[in-house]
């Protein structure tokens, strides 16, 4: 069962027995190419529209991991899913003819990480045999949705992200071989005033810093007690951020340890479209 | 301890990286400079072509108007306009490619709420604004100065 350990954390334990990842083109091109489970070199993914195309890299990814895990759609209790579409459609699409019982998130750059945090409670606490938790974005529907038309003829500026074209799921279980769950700490909102909409990295790294520091605290672990501490897509402005932030704020160094996945999925140096780093959900 | 607004802003200031101003400023020069002596060149052509100076201004400004909406369609426009900002954006050219870039982006939502209600989601703004200042004028200058 899920136990409280301080103000802000949850012990469990739960298994990863299943993940996958897809990706679009210029992911494939990054340095973590390789590690994707399939590639899709064509933006539109055979579709119609890119809402449809994220729709097919979800769907791809999530039965992809059920597969991985040894199970079928049917075994799955909950599925912990979302995106940044409007109605989270790049996952309720995916999902339709699984029929699975579906909760959708909205947590934009955290959804992955509130979904894998949903499974490991549902599955720990006995809500769920086995829980699914998937998440997808795409490059050209967020422009589409959130920003400019992709034909537009405007300037990125030195700050802005690339939203990733990809999906990714895992299938979690109390029992079983992989990497376990083991503390969630559920993030609040930190809003430092940043105004600048190109500029995500730096609105995010203060959440990053208080989520991070609750976590070390409520566990009595130091950052020197991880391999890797990883946040979501910081990019190149947040990350630096995020450090700075840590040793004002909390007196941590992060610096050894701390990675974060906009930078890893891109080369900065050779895909210079990316500007500081990548970002999804 | 908690970092203060104004000591984020400046953290954020110094970790971002700056836009490159000078380059920006060359490069919105030379190609509106460059699109502007596109129009010219093509009043001159048509002026050889024997069109009188009323037909000349309807003729260069919709000539600008159909080159960009066919760049923008052939995918051509947002590539140059990266590199020529300011140059590309403000002459009529950006106007161009403002209306028929969302057409073609929400055509994937219908011919009615997609391409006909999204066409005007960027220009939208400087239509409503710009007719009704027009109207405004108007009337001034139908009080003052008439």
């Amino acid at each position: 069962m899920p136990e409280r350990i301080g103000a802000r954390t949850l012990r469990l334990d739960a298994v990863v027995t299943g993940g996958a990842a897809v990706g679009g083109k210029t992911e494939a091109e990054g340095p973590l190419g390789r590690q994707l489970d399939a590639v899709y070199p064509e933006a539109d993914a055979g579709e119609k529209s890119w809402e449809k195309a994220e729709s097919t890299l979800h769907a791809d990814a999530l039965t992809r991991a059920i597969a991985k895990a040894g199970l079928t759609p049917q075994q799955i209790d909950l599925h912990f899913g979302g995106d940044l579409l409007d109605q989270c459609i790049g996952t309720s699409f995916a999902a339709r003819p699984l029929g699975m019982p579906l909760v959708g998130l909205y947590g934009a750059c955290s959804t992955m990480a509130l979904a894998l945090a949903m499974a490991a409670l549902a599955v720990d606490c006995g809500a769920a045999q086995a829980a699914a938790a998937s998440t997808s974005s795409h490059f050209c529907a967020a422009e589409k949705q959130f920003r400019m038309p992709l034909e537009y003829g405007g300037q990125r500026t030195p700050t802005a992200q690339w939203t990733a074209t990809a999906a990714g799921a895992a299938v979690l279980r109390k029992q079983g071989r992989g990497p376990h769950v083991r503390a969630i700490s559920i993030g609040r909102i930190c809003d430092y005033g940043v105004k600048d909409a190109n500029n995500m990295g730096a609105a995010m790294a203060p959440a990053a810093c208080d989520t991070i520091a609750a976590f070390l605290h409520d566990t009595g672990t130091q950052p020197a007690d991880y391999d890797c501490i990883l946040t979501g897509d910081l990019g190149a402005v947040g990350s630096t951020l995020l450090l700075q932030l840590a040793q004002k704020e909390a007196g941590l160094a992060l610096a050894s340890v701390h990675r974060d996945c906009g930078l890893l999925l891109y080369d900065l140096k050779t895909q210079t479209k990316v500007g500081a780093g990548g970002s999804g959900c | 301890m908690a970092v203060s607004g104004k000591e984020y802003e400046r953290m954020m200031q110094a970790s971002s990286p700056p836009t490159w101003l000078l380059r920006n400023l060359l490069c919105a020069f030379v190609s509106g400079g460059a699109v502007c002596a596109l129009g010219e060149g093509l009043g001159m052509l048509y002026a050889a072509l024997g069109a009188a100076q009323e037909t000349r201004r309807l003729l260069v400004p919709c000539s600008l108007i159909l080159l960009s909406a066919l760049l923008t369609a052939l995918g051509v426009y947002d590539k140059l306009a990266a590199v020529a900002g300011a140059g590309l954006l403000v002459p009529i050219t950006g106007f161009a490619n403002a209306v028929v870039s969302p057409a073609m982006e929400f055509s994937s939502e219908g011919r009615i709420l997609g391409t006909g209600a999204q066409m005007f989601r960027i220009a939208g703004p400087v239509l409503a604004y710009g007719t009704a200042a027009a109207a405004l004028y108007g009337v001034l200058y139908e009080l003052i100065v008439r």
